[in-house]
């Protein structure tokens, strides 16, 4: 299947055409017009957006989301590739688990997802899953993560970073203290003081990144810290990288944006893991990003039915959707406040999280001879977020009724056409439900 | 107050000193031969009540039936709440019922505001204390009875000095009364220690004393907490009696404090804890008027959300 792209805005404002053939970009210029025609009207192409934090729930809770539905999900944010948390039922702890979301990946075809392996069995932070087992499968699992849980036991923490060194690996930490936060439902401080709910204090997550940080220098490996949300988190991970420790470190566009004086109301769409943190802890998470200190974007989209979120506080599930909202919000706090420019964006959603991962064909620049998985922005479209269109089979989106800046419009995967004017275009998947 | 009374932050301090002027004219009434007022015959208060507390319970029971209300009471424990059924269906369940006004006792912080907020039900939702957050009408009787016993203070609690000594973090009593008091004007100093005072205490507007010696010398009100044994497994204090070494109400304590001071509990009290039998049975001891005044703060606050207006003595069918 040929295509080509008319007047695409590359990231320098060159107004070009892009030639897409066998999944590879073969020609970028002017005056080309082989295959199927898609105008871009001058709207912002980049490559596709990469995500390493994504839950999709299956198997086990598929009333919550699919493979299917969350790639759906993926392709209208603009992602390509998507990187399946380890937390289902069962636990994709083995090499049959990570090969069938790879299957089911590939069945959905909207984006490349990639199995995110569990670090200890069963989640529970007591003996190694056969890491290599993952590994060397079908899905070739290189991300290891116990995420939803830390792997607080510092022994068994430093024999997974030695041990995924023989393929190359890298352990995606989830830092929380699990004894600094029994029972704990949002961020320790002037709010969770007030609202009477038990807090998970910034020192949880700190201790554990200052724990691994030094673990990962010992033993020479790479490291890579989930959802950092404090500032003292990132003043850590900034001195790991200065002392040339292996680490990289992601944040959420929710914790870019949002911070915990949204709790008053009890409102559990508001409930996450690691919590909403403060303006503080939002600029400095800001500034992190912006200078890289902190190096990618992971969307932490984690879907809940709708029971799980419309009880109270206490009893609801820790967790957002933002597959769909993530670019949004990202340019939102870090472009409109002229943190960070589309270039920079474009690194840390895309370039530098492919990297990570080491998912080739994704995070490459727009150029001939590319990988054809690419994304059309268009940069000055401002929308409202309703959780009745999306693509997600969970609404849990805490940016109901927000305005937000950019809006994704086509999404090519490996060449193919896979979201048109902001519609997944495949049949039979997709579509609000 | 508008149509729920879910946290002390609902009402302005004109507000509630008019609560408490309603339960003034509402006590001249149960004093009275004719102790019970028709003016919410034919309404329903649920009492949903999703943790122990009898004595909670009953004062708004006994509020609610004397203003002549049907009173419901639903307890979680022989009911299918404890078999699954979720705080949304049940209060539905309720609603279908026709609750006029559910009086919710819930172990999750911020749960009656749930309630009120989430479209769930369309009655007025009282907050009878949820989780560690706020019991907002037993700061409104704890109010009424401080001033009771200090008549001059009518409606402004200002140069009156509270101490509010024991558990603070998990307590909704120290909550809710330290929002009334402060609102109302009163000085409040919160002694515990440390383990027990919440980080965001700097936001609260209050002293905090971590020696309960010199901090009590010159107070007016004396506001001990009830402490929890599951504290002590949870290494808050390394002792029930180190803790009531330090913090417990003992009869040196006692002694040490002004002639006109009074000392309250919200009850149930672990006599021996946080205060010594010989202080929870002296004279300057105001827990059973606490009891009493229960019942007219209730009746007050039912009056006001379901009446639609502050009690004037005025008796309308």
């Amino acid at each position: 299947m040929e295509f080509t792209i008319k007047n695409a805005r590359m990231l320098d404002g060159a107004i070009v055409d892009v030639e897409i053939a066998n999944g590879l970009i073969k020609n970028i210029g002017s005056g080309l017009n082989n295959g199927e025609i898609l105008d871009a009207e001058k709207n912002l192409l980049i490559p596709g957006l990469v995500d390493l934090h994504t839950h999709l729930r299956e198997p086990g809770r598929e009333d919550s989301e699919t493979v299917a539905t969350g790639s759906a999900a993926a392709a209208k944010g603009g992602f390509t590739a998507i990187s399946a948390m380890a937390n289902t039922f069962p636990v994709a702890d083995t090499a049959g688990v990570v090969e069938q979301v790879y299957r089911l990946g590939k069945e959905a075809g909207l984006c490349d997802v990639f199995p995110i392996g569990a670090v200890t069995q069963g989640l529970n932070g007591n003996k190694l899953a056969e890491l290599g087992a993952m590994a060397n499968s079908k899905a070739q699992v290189r991300i290891f993560s116990d995420d939803g849980k830390c792997v607080s036991d510092p022994l068994l923490m430093r024999r997974a970073l030695e041990y995924v060194k023989t393929f190359n690996g890298i352990i995606a930490q989830h830092a929380q203290e699990p004894a600094l936060t029994v029972g704990s439902q949002m961020n320790e401080g002037i709010v969770s003081s007030k609202l009477g709910l038990a807090g998970w204090p910034a020192v949880a997550e700190e201790a554990i990144i200052a724990r691994d940080i030094l673990l990962a220098e010992h033993v020479g490996s790479r490291l890579h810290i989930c959802h950092l949300t404090t500032a003292g988190g990132v003043d850590l991970v900034r001195f790991a990288k200065a002392r040339g420790i292996q680490v990289t470190a992601e944040v959420t566009p929710h914790h870019l944006l949002l911070t915990d004086d949204l709790v008053s109301n009890y409102d559990p769409v508001f409930k996450v893991n690691p919590p909403l943190r403060t303006q503080s802890d939002v600029i400095a998470l800001r500034k992190g990003l912006a200078d890289g200190t902190i190096d990618i974007v992971g969307t932490d989209h984690a879907p809940h039915p709708t029971e799980d979120k419309d009880c109270e506080w206490q009893s609801a599930a820790f967790g957002m959707v933002g597959l769909e909202t993530a670019l949004s919000v990202v340019v939102k706090s870090m472009i409109d406040t002229k943190l960070m420019d589309w270039q920079t964006l474009v690194n840390r959603m895309s370039i530098a999280p492919a990297k990570i991962a080491g998912y080739s064909k994704h995070g490459q620049d727009v150029a001939k001879g590319s990988s054809a998985n690419l994304t059309i922005v268009d940069t000055s479209a401002n929308w409202i977020v309703d959780r009745n269109t999306l693509a997600s089979k969970s609404k849990n989106t805490p940016f109901q009724g927000m305005t937000l800046p950019a809006q994704v419009l086509h999404t090519f995967l490996n060449g193919e056409l896979v979201l048109r004017d902001s519609k997944i275009i495949k049949s039979g998947i997709g579509g609000s439900n | 107050m508008d149509k729920h009374l879910l946290s002390i932050n609902d009402l302005s301090a004109d507000e509630a000193i008019q609560i408490l002027n309603t339960a003034s004219e509402l006590s001249k009434i149960s004093d009275g031969p004719m102790k019970k007022l028709p003016t919410l015959r034919g309404r329903t208060v649920v009492n949903l009540f999703f943790e122990d507390s009898t004595r909670t319970r009953i004062s708004f029971e006994s509020a609610a039936k004397r203003l002549s209300a049907d009173v419901i009471n639903f307890s979680a424990k022989d009911s299918s709440v404890s078999k699954g059924e979720s705080l949304k269906d049940t209060a539905q369940t309720l609603q279908a019922m026709g609750a006029d006004a559910v009086v919710i006792r819930h172990g999750a912080s911020g749960a009656a505001q749930r309630l009120a907020d989430s479209g769930w039900i369309s009655a007025s939702v009282i907050n009878a204390g949820d989780g560690t957050h706020e019991h907002p009408t037993q700061a409104l009787l704890d109010a009424y009875t401080i001033r009771s016993k200090f008549p001059d203070l009518k409606s402004d609690f200002s140069g009156l000095k509270v101490a509010i000594v024991g558990d603070i973090l998990h307590s909704r009593v120290a909550r809710s009364n330290v929002l009334l008091l402060t609102k109302l004007g009163a000085k409040v100093t919160l002694i515990a220690p440390p383990t027990l005072i919440p980080v965001g205490v700097v936001d609260w507007n209050v002293d905090v004393s971590y020696d309960f010696d010199s901090a009590v010398k010159d107070v007016d009100v004396l506001m001990m907490l009830r402490v929890q044994s599951e504290r002590m497994a949870d290494s808050f204090f390394p002792s029930e009696r180190e803790y009531s070494r330090g913090y417990g109400l003992d009869i040196a304590r006692l002694n040490s404090l002004k002639e006109s001071a009074i000392v309250m509990h919200p009850g149930p009290m672990n006599r021996g804890l946080e205060i010594s039998a010989e202080s929870a049975d002296s004279h300057k001891s105001v827990v059973l008027a606490q009891v009493s005044n229960g019942v007219l703060i209730r009746m007050a606050v039912l009056y006001q959300l379901l009446g639609g207006a502050a009690f004037t003595g005025e008796v309308s069918a």
